[in-house]
């Protein structure tokens, strides 16, 4: 299982960490899921983070974009198969907190530091298991063109 | 009357694997009695132990969150849209 992602879509989520450095971005994946489990990113929505208190280090999408992004997807036949945020002057892996916070399960978790204001490693992970059990594992990113 | 709710794909597992199931209930608590009714496994996903929602769980009626209208006891109706979305957060 992979995330497939256009290389467009990739550097775009990527130039947004570089955007909001030395904030963190976040947005939402859109696309579909194919029957083996893996997935397919068509679209990538920057979306505003609203951890205004502690932006260089946390961040939160409201739960009305995603409310909306959800919606619009949806009626496109799509579905969201995934988030992105940054990490500025931090490693492209998941800290205690990402994984607290997450709970779309069978959805990617792409992180990308941003270091010094410019992106470097962009990493995925999958979130499995119940939401008493869960773990982040690490996911393959097929780019493509 | 029927209303149509919007499953996210980590609660599809739990909903029949469907993203849309229609319930019948006259306000967003009776909707979501009737939705766990139907699909017995989300109860855990959607509520505790003590039947309420789980913090990370938010309930939309349309584009507005149920914890600024009325709670369990905000009337629908067959033109609205309940949509559930786990909370989206972490950090570095």
């Amino acid at each position: 299982m992979a995330l497939e992602i256009p290389s467009a879509l990739l550097e775009q989520l990527r130039r947004h960490g570089e955007e909001t450095y030395p904030y963190e971005c976040c947005g939402v994946l859109v696309g579909a899921f194919d029957e083996a489990g893996g997935k397919k990113a068509k679209a990538a929505i920057p979306c505003g983070n609203t951890r205004t208190d502690s932006p260089q280090n946390r961040y939160n999408i409201s739960p009305a974009e995603v409310v909306r992004i959800q919606h619009d997807a949806m009626q496109a036949g799509d579905d969201i198969v995934g988030f992105y945020h940054s990490h500025p002057d931090h490693p492209a892996h998941w800290s205690a907190t990402d994984l607290a916070e997450a709970h779309w399960t069978g959805c990617s978790y792409v992180i990308t530091s941003v270091e010094k204001g410019r992106a470097v490693l962009t990493n995925s992970f999958l979130l499995v298991g119940s939401e008493e059990a869960k773990r982040l594992e690490d996911e393959v990113i097929e780019v493509i063109a | 009357m029927p209303i149509k709710v919007l499953i996210p794909t980590p609660l599809r597992p739990y909903a029949g694997k469907q993203s849309v199931i229609e319930v019948t209930a006259q306000t967003v608590g009776e909707a979501l009695n009737d939705l766990v009714a139907q699909h017995p496994d989300l109860r855990k996903h959607l509520f505790t132990e003590e039947g309420k929602l789980r913090s990370f769980v938010n309930v939309y009626l349309n584009s507005d969150d149920i914890r600024y209208l009325s709670k369990d006891a905000t009337p629908v109706t067959e033109a609205d849209t309940i949509s559930i979305v786990p909370s989206v957060a972490g950090g570095a």
